[in-house]
């Protein structure tokens, strides 16, 4: 590992750190939303907003940009903390969250705010929407690549076996897919509720190329992220082993975490573990 | 002997002309292209058009990533599956953006015929005039769905096309022109107004010269576009005769009756006959057999005139 490799991941873990503390902030004054899978997901996004996607923050419809869909919309204040850190919009805007008025809806809204890539939230949609984007790029010759962030849960939706299908069928190598296998959704562990494991063995069957990593780990994250790059005759699924609500102890493997906020009280103390950490 | 072609083929012809003229435009299919006409242009366009099997959920999300990277998307599939399977993606992947996707789908109503219930779409209207930012266009003939796929391509934003699978009559000439959002008065007249859609148009205008000669007077409006209503039109034709029947192959509930009853209710309140599907599935059978068993024929648009007039003030 060079220096530069060394100080980016540096800089990777205390941008981290600030979007966990942004994402406990909006969470809390707003009152409501889904801290679990915005906490597992926060390295997956920061690795791509910080070193991954090719991005123009002044000009957000760049033609040449690369696309992240976050296909698990409920994740939305990880992707806002993410894209005002970034320089899409002002810092001082994540506070509106959810609140009559503000361009950060409670799932995102395509449209409203920069760097919001596509309108989602209904579970299972986004990697349909990462393939037309693919397609297109394809078409327009364009070397722009598409990411797309789905859910363990979310792949219980039939849409996204159809959308793996068809990205296999269609040779998409600009895909690139995510997933974030926390093991929880809203009512148990996955496997309980309705098992969609065998995770790898299902994509591969489907077409993909597909590795699995530490989804915290910035080193295991870069590394696979440059191996997708480098699969160009098929889509590549990124399997990232993620713990829920990550980052703060009591909302850690928490499944009655998805989707409440922490009040004042919880939010000090989160904000703490998450500073406290190194 | 009166022409006969199916919205469908009028589809299949125009799209390709289309394709030569926007580059943007990109076609996909749920393998249902020979019915649906798309083939005509995926021999024309391979490389933009995208076969999507059978999975409409799937079809309309990647349209929604096409339209989201430049292109111009028609989705075409048979209408109740592409308003019924795929109608969450439709909703929030495609209408709550806003995004420039075409719905064009074939096979709604009725006359799709043998197939039956499973295949007859009775409710695509109400589903997809209820979704904000979604045009709604119901064409009457082959002529008019050249001119509305046109205006579809032409204007942005989701714009949802009905077409049907039998060869049905011509009606319009070819100096008719299809304005986007405009009612179009086929015939003029004092005593009662038909407010219909589709093949329902060709059938008004049949039992308004029935009418004509027992010495009434019927005017005959074609609502091809169902969303946005033409409300001064409509309210206007209503004034002029204080009767009005409206005529679709659709359900009485959610379609153009419901459109119309709902603008008149509000501005200008007069008796208001829905002749449509009544609250039922369809069936197996011809479509000719279908429509009479249906009571979507021109005798019962005829007696659907004379109920209104009775109920005139």
């Amino acid at each position: 590992m060079t220096e530069a490799q060394e100080e980016l991941i540096r800089d990777l873990e205390a941008k981290a750190k600030t979007i966990r503390k942004n994402i406990i902030s909006m969470l809390a004054e707003a009152g409501s939303g889904h801290p679990g899978g915005s906490l597992s997901s926060v390295e997956i996004v920061t690795a791509l907003y910080f070193s991954v996607l090719r991005l123009k923050p002044e000009e957000p419809l760049w033609q040449d940009r690369d696309r992240f869909v976050l296909s698990k919309g409920h994740a939305a204040p990880l992707l806002y903390a993410a894209l005002a850190e970034r320089g899409f919009f002002p810092v001082d805007e994540l506070l509106t969250l959810r609140k009559l008025g503000s361009r950060l809806q409670g799932h995102p809204a395509w449209g409203m705010l920069p760097g919001v890539e596509a309108s989602t939230g209904s579970l299972g949609q986004g990697l349909s929407i990462g393939l037309g984007m693919a397609l297109a790029g394809r078409l327009d010759q364009r070397d722009y690549r598409v990411y797309v962030l789905l859910g363990d849960g979310e792949s219980q939706e039939g849409q996204v076996w159809e959308a793996a299908m068809a990205a296999a069928h269609y040779r998409a190598g600009n895909l690139t897919a995510i997933l974030d296998y926390n093991g929880l959704q809203i009512d148990g562990p996955i496997e309980e509720v309705m098992s969609p494991l065998p995770l790898p063995d299902k994509w591969r069957a489907f077409g993909w190329e597909v590795r699995e990593v530490d989804g915290h780990n910035f080193r295991d994250l870069l590394t696979a992220f440059d191996w997708a790059q480098k699969v160009n005759d098929k889509p590549s699924m990124i399997i990232a082993h993620t713990i829920k609500g990550k980052g703060v102890s009591f909302m850690e493997g928490m499944v009655d975490w998805h989707g409440k906020a922490p009040d004042k009280k919880m939010a000090g103390q989160a904000l703490e573990e998450i500073g406290a950490e190194s | 002997m009166e022409r006969k072609i199916s919205t469908r083929d009028a589809y299949g012809k125009v799209l390709v002309e289309l394709g030569r003229r926007y580059p943007e435009l990109v076609v996909l299919d749920a393998d249902l292209s020979k019915s649906t006409k798309t083939s005509e242009f995926a021999k024309h366009y391979p490389e933009r058009f995208f076969e999507m099997g059978i999975a409409e959920q799937n079809m309309m999300g990647t349209a929604a990533g096409l339209a989201l990277s430049g292109k111009i998307p028609c989705a075409s599939t048979f209408a109740v599956f592409a308003t019924g399977r795929a109608y969450d993606q439709i909703r929030n992947a495609i209408a709550y953006p806003g995004l420039n996707v075409k719905i064009i789908a074939s096979h709604a109503g009725i006359t799709v015929g043998e197939d039956g219930a499973s295949h007859q779409s009775i409710e695509d209207i109400s589903l997809m005039r209820t979704l904000p930012n979604m045009t709604v266009i119901v064409p009457a003939d082959a002529v008019e769905t050249a001119q509305a796929v046109t205006a579809a391509v032409e204007m942005r934003g989701p714009c949802y096309i009905r077409l049907g699978r039998p060869a049905v009559p011509v009606i319009l000439g070819d100096d008719y022109h299809f304005q986007l959002g405009r009612a179009a008065v086929l015939r003029e007249g004092k005593d009662a107004v038909v407010f219909a859609a589709g093949i329902m148009v060709h059938k008004a205008l049949k039992a308004a010269s029935v009418l004509e000669a027992e010495g009434l007077e019927v005017a005959v409006v074609n609502v091809s576009t169902i969303k946005p209503l033409d409300h001064g039109t409509i309210v206007k034709w209503a004034k002029k005769t204080r009767a009005v029947v409206t005529a679709e192959e659709h359900s009485i509930y959610g379609g153009l009756g419901s459109a119309v009853a709902e603008v008149l209710g509000e501005e200008y309140p007069v008796p208001v006959i829905r002749v449509g599907v009544k609250d039922r599935f369809g069936e197996s059978g011809s479509p000719d057999e279908l429509l009479t068993a249906f009571q979507l024929n021109t005798d019962s648009l005829v007696n659907a005139i004379k109920k209104a007039l009775g109920r005139k003030k």
